[in-house]
């Protein structure tokens, strides 16, 4: 994917700010063979319990953010959780609860509540593994 | 005389990462009278759609719900939910993971 880092540290703060639960949200962008990430769409951690090792986002949420990101003429390039005291790659759960391949999926690592390793990864297209993606960072627009 | 079932003509929103198998269509017209003879038409015309929708025994994946309008099919008639003309159709996924 390709973002600026001001969008890699809005989500590594999200992930200090729940900490030691997981933080998730979705990027907003432009879809392409690299996806453009240009804002994020925060959303609570729906999962009722457990929320240390697991995230839900339900479909209403999902809804809302497809309408935001609609409005501002960019799509729901993919998802970001972090991992609170874990490393940041995908988990089982991860993959067995996996939606679409063109999803780019953002984990970030918080140990001991600070952010450490940020990767991001897409799903097979047989649904099988996620494969890593490159992070590009592009030099924020300058703001006028 | 030969009777033909007019199926009304509805619209179904796909999700972004999707439309690599719906020729970047974000939105497909189908035909069916319900959710689910419309998603039969759409993996018709679509078949690569079908493994990211479906498992194999043929049950929608968990993480897929169908919309009408702005109903969860769960709550209505579920696949059986009837379709009117230009009703739109939204292909909404759940997201988790640990």
């Amino acid at each position: 994917m390709m973002t600026t880092d001001p969008i890699l540290d809005q989500i590594r703060e999200h992930g200090e700010a729940t900490y030691p639960e997981e933080c998730c949200g979705f990027l907003l962008g432009t879809a392409g063979d690299e996806n453009h990430v240009t804002a994020l769409h925060q959303v609570p951690n729906r999962q009722e319990d457990q929320r240390t090792h697991r995230y839900t986002i339900t479909p209403a949420d999902y809804r809302t953010a497809d309408a935001k990101a609609s409005a501002r003429g960019l799509d729901i390039v993919g998802i970001y959780h972090s991992h609170p005291d874990h490393p940041a790659r995908p988990s089982e759960t991860d993959l067995a609860e996996a939606t679409f391949p063109g999803y780019t999926y953002v984990i970030v690592s918080v140990m001991e509540g600070t952010a450490t390793d940020l990767t991001a990864w897409s799903l097979a297209p047989d649904r099988s593994t996620f494969h890593e993606q490159p992070v590009t960072v592009e030099a924020p627009r300058p703001s006028t | 005389m030969a009777t033909t079932t007019e199926q009304p003509s509805v619209t179904i929103r796909i999700p972004t990462p999707l439309r690599s198998y719906t020729n970047n269509q974000s939105i497909v017209e189908v035909n069916g009278a319900t959710v689910q003879a419309a998603l039969t038409d759409l993996i018709d015309t679509y078949p690569a759609l079908k493994p990211h929708l479906y498992h194999d025994n043929g049950d929608l994946r968990s993480f897929v719900n169908i919309y009408v309008g702005d109903e969860d099919i769960r709550y209505l008639e579920g696949p059986q939910t009837a379709l009117e003309e230009d009703t739109e159709v939204s292909i909404v996924p759940s997201i988790a993971g640990g």
